[in-house]
């Protein structure tokens, strides 16, 4: 298949999904890391993704911010994001379409990827003054709420270097979050912590959870923490969905053996 | 045998320091050129354009693999055919500046790659332009690695200053030459000379390490 035409320029009516990927398929060089995947996430939506390592769930995040597709077509908040309008036809997205379809999409890495040359504040406040345009003085305002949101009011004058990795996160989220995003994307954001302060970022996420209506899609190892905050839970592996529901459907009463196989093997690694 | 002068010394050391201050100005402006015009060659070879960066990256390769009195020469006596007629200084400044922008280039090359890919990824993410991208976030970490590279170069560009004296420029070897030819005497110029640069070059290199560090603590990455 694949023919552009097939898609639509735009997602009308009442049910348009937040994030809808269609058909969409990625590879590097010849490796097929995810085949043909349909999946849509609704505005205020929660989604977990979980699988094996390999099994193509990062990619899933990385797609809408930093890797171009082979084929299918992303949607955000109804808009084409891999592809734009050209005379009434899908074409790929050049880098400077990309820079403004991607505005409305925030990402927080599992390495943090926070600027090391600027303070806790700074990190913050840079999107705001230089891409939105703000002034330092709203910029600043709105940092300090977020930083503030994070529990990282009393650290927004240390560079990264001076704060634990669990603080970094935190900062990075509130940099995120200063872009005013629609959707958030978390990939693997505790992964690099140390077991002592994933609480604290953790925390934050749920925060987020009940008191934003933020569209969120959330790569993570952490099964209790998916679980408890996500509205669906997302099992890939080999590059595709094998199985996906609620997160009692899938923990509680997995149907898929690889799912059985996979979330028993995380449990008794606990 | 050894038969030193010092009366001689004393005399033509006002003269040997006047030159100095020439070679200074040399130094300095062939290495401010070299700074920036190294900046834009290794941007230039980072750009999505492969003819460009190829030519580029050309162009760096035959600098560094000739000899630079050549290019001093090139610039000075083969300019002018071309309808480029230029005084000895400005050759020269031009020739040296962009000598060791080619050198500049690929320490700053060596400073870029040295930023983490996801700080790449953290400015995709805010929509930052390339170019703000770069600006912001790119080159005030990449400079730091470079600091020490770039310090070895100045005083490399110092050290290389006498090359100049074959176009005639009246630098500090230049005048050492004509002090010795004036009075068939070259025991105490070049000495002094020698002296004269080891005096510089010393605690320049020393200076640089301070910079260094001083800059790191300045960006926060220490």
């Amino acid at each position: 298949m694949d023919t552009l035409t097939a898609y639509p320029l735009k997602l009308d009516g009442t049910d348009v999904p937040m994030v809808r990927f269609m058909n969409v398929t990625k590879k590097y060089g010849a490796l097929t890391v995810l085949e043909n995947l349909n999946l849509d996430i609704a505005e205020g939506e929660m989604v977990s993704i979980i699988g094996p390592s390999g099994s193509g769930k990062t990619t899933v995040l990385r797609m809408l911010m930093l890797e171009q597709i082979n084929s299918g077509v992303i949607y955000v908040d109804g808009r084409p994001l891999t592809h734009m309008n050209k005379n009434g036809a899908l074409v790929p997205a050049d880098r400077r379409y990309l820079r403004t379809a991607r505005e409305p999409i925030g990402m927080c890495f599992q390495h943090f990827n926070l600027f090391p040359h600027m303070t806790a504040l700074q990190n913050c406040m840079e999107g705001p003054v230089q891409v939105l345009g703000l002034t330092k003085r709203e910029a600043r305002e709105r940092s300090e709420e977020l930083l503030e949101l994070v529990g990282m009011s009393e650290k927004r004058d240390q560079h990264p270097s001076r704060l634990s990795g669990g603080q970094q996160q935190r900062v990075a989220i509130a940099r995120a979050l200063a872009m005013r995003p629609k959707v958030m994307l978390f990939d693997e954001v505790t992964s690099a912590l140390d077991p002592e302060v994933i609480g604290e970022v953790t925390n934050v996420i749920r925060k987020l959870v009940s008191e934003h209506s933020l569209t969120m899609l959330m790569v993570t190892h952490q099964m209790g923490f998916a679980r408890d905050i996500s509205d669906r839970i997302c099992f890939f592996f080999g590059g595709r969905i094998e199985e996906q529901g609620t997160p009692d459907e899938l923990f509680g009463n997995p149907k898929r053996e690889r799912t059985q196989q996979f979330l028993s093997a995380v449990k008794s690694a606990d | 045998m050894f038969d030193w002068r010092w009366d001689f010394a004393w005399e033509i050391l006002p003269r040997l320091i006047v030159a100095t201050g020439n070679t200074l100005i040399a130094a300095g402006a062939g290495y401010l050129i070299a700074i920036v015009l190294g900046l834009v060659l290794a941007l230039a070879q980072r750009t999505p354009l492969r003819s460009l960066s190829w030519i580029v990256r050309e162009f760096v390769e035959f600098i560094r693999s000739t000899p630079l009195v050549l290019q001093i020469f090139f610039v000075f006596y083969v300019g002018p055919q071309f309808g480029v007629r230029l005084d000895p200084w400005t050759a020269g400044m031009i020739a040296i500046g962009l000598h060791y922008s080619a050198y500049l280039s690929e320490v700053y090359r060596g400073g870029f790659e040295a930023v983490p890919k996801g700080q790449w990824e953290a400015c995709t993410s805010l929509s930052m332009s390339m170019r703000q991208t770069y600006v912001r976030v790119i080159i005030p970490q990449a400079l730091p690695p470079s600091v020490a590279g770039m310090g070895n170069y100045l005083v490399g560009i110092f050290k290389d200053t006498p090359m100049l004296s074959v176009i005639g420029v009246a630098e500090l070897m230049h005048a050492a030459n004509a002090i010795g030819s004036e009075n068939y005497r070259f025991l105490e110029p070049f000495t002094l000379v020698g002296i004269i640069f080891l005096a510089i070059s010393l605690p320049s290199a020393g200076l640089i390490k301070l910079f260094e560090s001083w800059v790191r603590r300045r960006i926060g990455i220490d």
